[in-house]
């Protein structure tokens, strides 16, 4: 074993250990007597002391030596254990946890910076004055068994987790051999094949079910980290909070519990933080001091459903629909209209949040859209029901794995595409007569089902392929997206069949219709859809959502992927569209609101001025159109630029389109880019420069006589990547998007680009390896590389500093100007 | 002579143009496989095969060169070139053999080669008969979603 070896050994298992650690010293503010768990948080940290010792980490030993002291004193009953103890025990271990961190990272301890813990330590040791000054959070949960057996026994071996994904990828291969020796023998008569067929059939079944078994973990390897979690979000607020745990053992693949861990800790500080109330205001209404977050994990049809509820305040809807109005991410007549359930849904638009004070627990804004994002993610779903004054219930349903699914297949325009099982609810089959049932509802197909209308879209169309088969019968797979339903038209169904799931090439990855691709038993490649994307792009969801949509869900649509589109209508322009990630917000305004000064039409608007433009206007100089609108109320496209803002009025907001653009014809027109087909029909792309040149020049020249830069944007999130991509071209530069290190790599290699942002914790080393790997390539050394990470001055200064880099890099050539803004900053 | 100055390429045609691709960064070549085609795909993804097990799409040589398609009855071959996120398979007319050339021969590409195709290569060998193109096999892997000429959502 060599001595990296050793090392990666030492903080294997304290790392372990650790984990086990906090929620035990947790358990044991609750029963301080309990020996037992005293003895093993002792041996612990014991264990710890003594192999640093021995391999050389001074600081380790000491901080662990103090800790060590400590709980002996407990241990022998000298001392007992006061909430003070327990905070400064806490501290030591995350501190032990940082060493560890830094040994992994750099095999350095990293910087002494804990003098004030040891001295805090040794003060605790000496002072026996240990007067209880807060009352303890109870973590009510025998604590996790599995944790207390793992270690004790000799029957386990500890195996990469690398050679299990590769044993899985395995796995994954023999099905698709087997579902094609299981092809072949079926057509072949041969009594023998057939019979070892059947044999490899019942084998790999086996052997796949065990080989995911390995893989498999109890979800309390998550759940473990909340006690302590609770406990410390309870007290930095002031609260009592009880956590009961349910169902720890419930085993979930470990890329599933990867992926749900953040979300997790997500809605359980939010639960501590925005759900369970102070215990005064819990007096007042009548509840117990000590409010109660339970957790609950169990299997049902296939998925697991987590559920974490708590007995607090409960989801006030009239707060919610105030703060979405507040930020601009809904309109006032919106609010009117929406449901509680619709509103309920607000909360988990990004930018959201209730909180009214920005706590270090939460309160930032970010939280409850990540969960979304990272469920949705991984094929799970995400509900909140609520009831004010009772408590809310968030549940998250959760697939089991996600290497190989079951999956329907279908066939289309004579193509085979399968249907992933989960997204499925029915089949319909609809014969002879009943084949004319899909009726049309304003230009949309929907079928009655069982008295409600159900819309439908026809694969091939979607797809764009030729139907094969008559109109004599028709299949018709009921699909759940999100939480909409709809019908999908398919020429036949055939079977189901477990699939492995294969990923498309980066070629393919613009394309949201496909979630990969997997190989069929005959040994040809069949493609996978992708329930949410063909849905959006049929139009079914998106038409469903029309009819009451909000801002709100168009700032959420900003998120996705595609590049979406705001489309609206104008003068003689009937069809215009923007990028959304240039708009701001949607607003209407009153005629009688629209004042005029200083040459412009403006209103007032948010405490501040607003100068309108009328789109038409600036399109066609000289028509008629110098109203501000001919339309009451006024409909006004809010585009911003850091501090200012500016209303484009327009005729009507039609919709808001997903999909690629490509632009296909650019017109010498001004005011527009091009044009293009968005959503089957021809829509002209306005040039937001015109727009803002016509009404408020002095944006354009604040930012002088620049030249564009190409700006290579390394993040992970699309929705960030978004928000920046939309400034930085509003400011004329040039974007390309990379959501990984190595993706940006490849793309830096083919294009020129003037500067890289790339975000702290760009997968997979951050922000440092991405920049330390382009110092390696001698083509890419020059490129400076700045950091996206979040300014003091919130989300707007950081914008607006971004825009101001790219346009110095432009101006000044790159080196001089990161120099200059770095040197202000 | 030092190895630095000469090259191994595995040539290929794409209609009567003569091209060769370093070839450490060929995989394999196949004859024709069946392809399952992608609809929606830039028109450049002809479609996915098989290679023993892993899923490889394949990209039409003609199409992302700008040249016109090949008859029906004309199977292009697989030239499987490693990338970084797995192997990606060129369609291309025929393969021809590897070459060694001398860095002597080299010179860059010439200024009336089709846009195209210029993007494409990143220089041109002078052999007795006739000229090699270079390609360079990651340009050549990028889709450029604006070259796609498909309508969105046409049916």
């Amino acid at each position: 074993m060599s001595e990296q070896d050793v090392l990666r050994e030492f903080i294997l298992e304290s790392t372990e250990n650790l984990n086990r650690l906090d929620s035990e010293i947790v358990e044991l503010e609750q029963k301080p007597a309990d020996k037992d768990l005293l003895a093993s948080v002792f041996r612990t940290i014991h264990t710890i002391k003594g192999t640093c010792g021995f391999l050389g980490f001074p600081l380790l030993e000491r901080i662990a030596h103090q800790a060590e002291n400590l709980l002996c004193l407990l241990r022998s009953g000298e001392r007992r254990l006061s909430p003070r103890l327990v905070a400064v025990i806490l501290e030591c271990v995350d501190a032990i946890r940082k060493i560890l961190a830094n040994l992994e990272s750099t095999e350095t301890e990293g910087p002494d910076e804990y003098g004030d813990l040891i001295v805090r330590l040794t003060a605790a040791i000496a002072d026996p004055d240990d007067r209880p000054d807060l009352p303890p959070v109870t973590a009510e949960s025998a604590p996790l068994e599995i944790e207390k057996s793992s270690g004790v026994s000799e029957s386990a071996i500890r195996v990469d987790v690398g050679l299990l994904d590769k044993l899985m990828n395995l796995v994954g291969e023999l099905v698709l051999a087997r579902n094609q020796v299981l092809q072949f023998s079926n057509q072949k008569e041969d009594g023998t094949l057939t019979a070892t067929a059947q044999r490899l059939n019942l084998i790999t079944s086996e052997l796949q079910e065990n080989v995911m078994k390995t893989r498999m973990q109890p979800i309390g390897v998550v759940w473990n980290k909340l006690p302590r979690l609770v406990r410390d979000t309870a007290n930095a607020c002031g609260k009592l909070v009880r956590l009961d745990l349910d169902g720890a053992g419930t085993e979930l693949d470990k890329t599933i519990i990867e992926a749900i861990k953040d979300p997790l800790t997500h809605l359980v500080r939010n639960c501590c933080d925005h759900g369970i109330e102070t215990p005064e205001d819990r007096v007042v209404g009548g509840k117990t001091q000590q409010g109660v977050i339970s957790l609950k994990a169990y299997h049902e049809g296939g998925q697991v459903n987590i559920e974490v509820a708590d007995d607090g305040a409960g989801v006030d809807v009239a707060r919610i629909k105030a703060k979405a109005l507040e930020k601009g991410l809904i309109r006032p007549e919106q609010a009117e209209r929406m449901s509680e359930h619709e509103a309920m849904q607000l909360m988990f638009l990004p930018g959201f949040s209730t909180a009214r004070t920005v706590t270090n627990v939460s309160g930032r804004g970010v939280g409850l859209d990540v969960v979304r994002c990272n469920i949705d993610r991984i094929g799970g779903t995400v509900d909140v029901s609520s009831a004010k004054g009772k408590g809310t219930l968030i549940r998250l349903k959760i697939p089991l794995t996600l290497a190989i699914i079951p999956g329907l297949v279908a066939a289309s325009g004579g193509e085979r595409f399968l249907i992933p099982q989960a997204s499925l609810l029915e089949l319909i089959r609809l014969e002879g007569e009943s084949a004319g049932k899909i009726e049309s509802v304003h230009g949309t197909p929907v079928y009655r089902r069982r008295g409600r209308l159900l819309p439908v879209a026809f694969l091939n169309r979607i797809l764009g392929l030729e139907s094969a088969v008559q109109d004599e019968v028709v299949n018709i797979v009921v699909l759940q997206a999100e939480d909409r339903q709809f019908g999908l038209v398919v020429d036949g169904i055939k079977d189901t069949q477990e699939i492995v799931v294969k990923p498309l090439g980066k070629q393919l990855k613009g394309l949201t219709v496909y979630s990969g691709a997997t190989i069929m038993g005959d040994g040809r490649v069949a493609l996978i859809l992708d329930v949410l994307g063909i849905g959006r792009r049929s139009g079914v969801l998106a038409d469903h959502e029309s009819q009451n949509r909000t801002a709100a869900q168009a700032a959420a649509a900003a998120a996705s992927d595609n590049q979406r589109m705001l489309l609206f209508r104008a003068g003689s322009f009937s069809r215009l569209a923007l990028p959304l990630s240039l708009v701001a917000r949607l607003e209407e305004f009153p005629q009688s609101m629209v004042e005029r000064a200083g040459g412009h039409h403006v209103v007032q608007y948010r405490g501040g001025i607003l100068t309108l433009v009328s789109l038409a206007s600036v399109l066609e100089p000289g028509s008629a159109a110098d109203a501000p609108a001919s339309h009451d109320p006024v409909q006004a496209i809010v585009v911003a630029d850091g501090q200012r803002s500016l209303g484009i009025i327009v005729d009507q907001i039609l919709d808001i389109a997903d999909e690629v653009v490509k632009v296909r014809q650019s017109t010498a027109r001004r005011g527009l880019l091009g044009s293009a087909v968005v959503g089957k029909e021809v829509t002209d792309f306005l040039d937001l420069r015109t727009v803002v040149q016509a009404a408020a020049p002095e944006w354009l020249e604040r930012q002088g006589q620049k030249r564009s830069a190409a700006v290579m944007l390394a993040e992970t999130s699309a929705f960030v990547r978004g928000l920046v991509r939309g400034e930085l071209e509003m400011a004329g530069h040039r974007v390309v998007e990379a959501a990984s290190a190595e993706e940006a790599l490849s793309r830096l290699d083919a294009l020129a680009v003037d500067l890289v942002l790339a975000a702290a914790d760009l997968p997979p080393n951050g922000f440092a390896g991405l920049r330390d790997a382009m110092r390696q390539q001698p083509k890419l050394a020059e490129i400076p590389v700045v950091e996206l990470a979040p300014s003091a001055g919130g989300r707007d200064a950081m914008l607006g500093s971004i825009a101001q880099l790219a346009s110095a890099v432009a101006l000044q050539g790159a080196a001089e100007a990161v120099e200059s803004v770095e040197g202000r900053a | 002579m030092s190895v630095a100055q000469a090259m191994q390429y595995a040539t290929f045609v794409v209609e009567d143009l003569f091209f060769g691709i370093d070839v450490l960064r060929v995989q394999e070549v196949l004859r024709y496989q069946e392809m399952t085609r992608i609809p929606l795909a830039p028109t450049v993804a002809e479609g996915l095969i098989n290679l023993r097990g892993q899923i490889v799409t394949a990209l039409d040589m003609r199409r992302r060169l700008g040249l016109k398609p090949r008859s029906a009855e004309r199977l292009p071959m697989n030239l499987v070139v490693r990338a970084e996120e797995g192997p990606v398979s060129l369609l291309v007319d025929e393969i021809g053999d590897v070459l060694q050339l001398e860095a002597a021969d080299f010179e860059a590409a010439p200024d009336n080669l089709t846009p195209a195709a210029r993007e494409l290569v990143q220089g041109v060998y002078k052999l007795k008969d006739r000229l090699l193109l270079v390609l360079d096999p990651d340009r050549a892997l990028e889709v450029n979603e604006f070259l796609d000429t498909r309508p969105a959502g046409s049916n």
